[in-house]
């Protein structure tokens, strides 16, 4: 039992909902097609295919693309000691998905961080608060187009009022852009 | 454990039977079930280990509801991440787990390795180091989790005596890497710079102190009554439960569950190395202690092979390489680079852009003191990651603590708190 023979009993189960696995350094991922479905391909995977662990959950900003957000479930199986990625697409309007709390509750911090730094909500779960951020923060810090700075509030002391030494230096990416190239330093050139 | 039920009746009891001579005529139960009393513990507690705060509702001394309340420790690492080169984002491992900095520092140049896929082209005395830097780092974590944990819950000797020994680790790594704390020590494709003369032998000699010590600290602690009250039975988590909140390392393993990274998915030259993976029974505060106990035994027996079998021997008289022979990579020799052009342009290239790694995503775990330390990397090429996702193991594990809590004394948070070793650097990142 590898995680590919796993990978495709899913897909037999839900069809064209997920994508033909993909390997990349021997992992195998599965795109999901509908993330109003996640938790439901989940509940699955953990009762029939015996994923009882879910490692991780982490979410990717497609800045200026669309769909713009990405997340990433990283399952794993204590018995068949096999890794499965799985990743869904939910779009910027939107910015709402099932929670997976239900199917394995490490999922609950996981999902209010997200919501914390990216911003995208999670229905269902049971206490949907910000983690790492305080209450009433008013941004989403990990966004692409969040300034590695910082930004400025109306909040007295709580956030950066000057941007931090890092702002601007070498290596600073600049959010959207076709590819790396053009997101990248080296495309800025020298400045005099 | 007496449950809120039983403590509530008794004292209501207690406090009829007393008031009934001053009072007979009252019925007054209702009133003496008592308000509950929020308290606030923390963010700056001794037994909090950093800047956690939990908010506990008690009913009398019994924890009715605990919230935990993190990120006070918050610097953004992974937007960080995102703005640097590969090898920038370095020295930031060293302040995840800042107790286990040599640990994260592997775990890191691993993942990163995964990525450009030069993960299984490692020259062996690299992968050997690594090891000895992991294990050194495992070892000095435990000795602190220990020692802390056996200060919160009243045994102040074993502190001391744990803090001695970490302390000679702190040296050898000042020794290897020229910084105690922030080592920085590993390279992308390899290591910065290769052992010291006369380390192997201080290695030695520690690893021979350091077994004396734990020794010590098992006889003044698995047997000692106080010490066996305040823990055994306090804090139980079920197998089912800790694979539920995906706890991993010592606090899984107490569990009852056989997941080791350096068992299940061998990295590194772990599978020519023999060692046990410690298992616990009950999975309370007691058997995470017992684990880490053993863990530092088997961290100190695999150090002592890694050193016996360590490829080139102590001082490398062989020239065996220590880093990936990929220009694209690891930096050239100084010497090279004033002499010859294709290792002055490979520097030039490495210093200012980075190296240019492969569109794609990975994830790898390591086996960190603290549990399973991943790195989530997305990559669409050039020389910074696009997202790089954190899998801190302390901030998975403090995320049990609002379903463990309720029903103990306010008194066993303390013991549990200290046997669940976290680390708020690495949980709030």
């Amino acid at each position: 039992m590898n995680a590919l023979d796993l990978a495709r009993q899913l897909r037999e189960r839900f069809g064209d909902l997920l994508s033909e696995p993909a390997e990349f350094r021997g992992e195998v991922t599965l795109k999901l097609a509908e993330a109003d479905r996640v938790a439901e391909v989940c509940q699955f995977a953990k009762g029939t295919l015996g994923f009882d662990f879910l490692i991780d959950v982490s979410s990717v900003d497609n800045y200026g693309d669309d769909p713009r957000w990405t997340l990433v479930y990283e399952l794993y199986g204590l018995g068949h000691k096999c890794h499965l990625r799985l990743k869904t697409n939910v779009s910027e309007e939107r910015s709402e998905l099932p929670t997976v709390s239900g199917v394995w509750r490490t999922a609950d911090w996981h999902e209010r961080e997200i919501y914390d730094l990216m911003g995208v909500r999670f229905t269902g779960h049971p206490d949907l608060r910000r983690i790492i951020m305080w209450e009433g923060y008013p941004y989403h810090p990990l966004r692409k187009d969040f300034p590695l700075g910082g930004k400025p509030t109306e909040l007295p002391d709580v956030a950066f009022t000057r941007t931090a030494p890092i702002e601007g230096g070498p290596f600073v990416t600049a959010p959207g852009g076709k590819d790396a190239i053009e997101r990248e330093p080296r495309a800025k050139g020298f400045e005099d | 454990m007496p449950t809120p039920q039983a403590i509530q009746f008794g004292d209501t009891v207690a406090r009829v039977a007393s008031g009934a001579l001053a009072h007979p005529a009252t019925d007054d139960s209702q009133e003496l079930q008592g308000e509950k009393m929020v308290l606030n513990m923390g963010p700056s507690h001794p037994s909090t280990h950093g800047v956690l705060r939990i908010v506990l509702e008690l009913d009398g001394e019994t924890i009715t509801k605990a919230v935990p309340d993190i990120g006070y420790l918050h610097r953004g690492d992974e937007k960080i991440a995102e703005n640097m080169t590969w090898t920038q984002f370095i020295p930031y491992t060293d302040r995840l787990d800042y107790l286990a900095p040599l640990a994260n520092n592997v775990a890191y140049a691993l993942a990163v390795e995964k990525l450009f896929g030069i993960h299984d082209k490692l020259p062996p005395r690299c992968q050997y180091i690594r090891v000895i830097c992991a294990e050194l780092a495992r070892i000095s974590s435990h000795l602190l989790g220990v020692g802390c944990y056996a200060m919160d819950v009243g045994a102040m000797t074993v502190f001391l005596l744990t803090f001695t020994e970490r302390e000679k680790i702190h040296n050898l790594a000042e020794s290897l890497s020229g910084a105690r704390f922030t080592t920085t020590y590993t390279r992308i494709g390899g290591l910065a710079r290769d052992l010291p003369p006369r380390w192997v032998e201080q290695c030695r000699q520690f690893l021979k102190e350091v077994i004396v010590d734990i020794n010590e600290v098992d006889t003044l602690l698995t047997r000692n009554k106080i010490w066996v009250d305040r823990t055994k039975d306090v804090g139980v988590i079920p197998k089912e439960v800790a694979i539920d909140y995906a706890l991993t390392g010592p606090n899984l393993r107490a569990s009852g569950v056989d997941y080791d990274l350096r068992k299940a998915h061998p990295y590194l030259c772990y599978q020519d190395l023999e060692f046990e993976v410690p298992l616990g029974s009950v999975g309370d505060c007691y058997d995470r202690y017992l684990v880490r106990m053993e863990e530092m035994r088997q961290s100190v027996r695999i150090v002592a092979q890694c050193l016996d079998k360590l490829p080139g021997g102590p001082d490398n008289q062989a020239g065996e390489p220590i880093s990936v022979a990929d220009g694209k990579i690891v930096l050239p020799p100084k010497r090279k680079v004033m002499t010859s052009m294709e290792e002055l342009i490979h520097q030039f290239m490495l210093v200012t852009q980075g190296m240019n790694a492969p569109v794609g995503e990975i994830y790898f775990g390591h086996e960190n003191p603290k549990g399973e330390l991943g790195f989530y990397i997305n990559s669409r090429g050039g020389g910074t990651p696009y997202r790089m996702k954190i899998r801190a193991p302390s901030f998975v594990n403090l995320s049990i603590l609002s379903h463990l809590l309720p029903g103990h004394l306010m008194s066993d948070t303390v013991a549990i708190l200290g046997s669940f070793d976290f680390v708020m650097g690495e949980c709030d990142r």
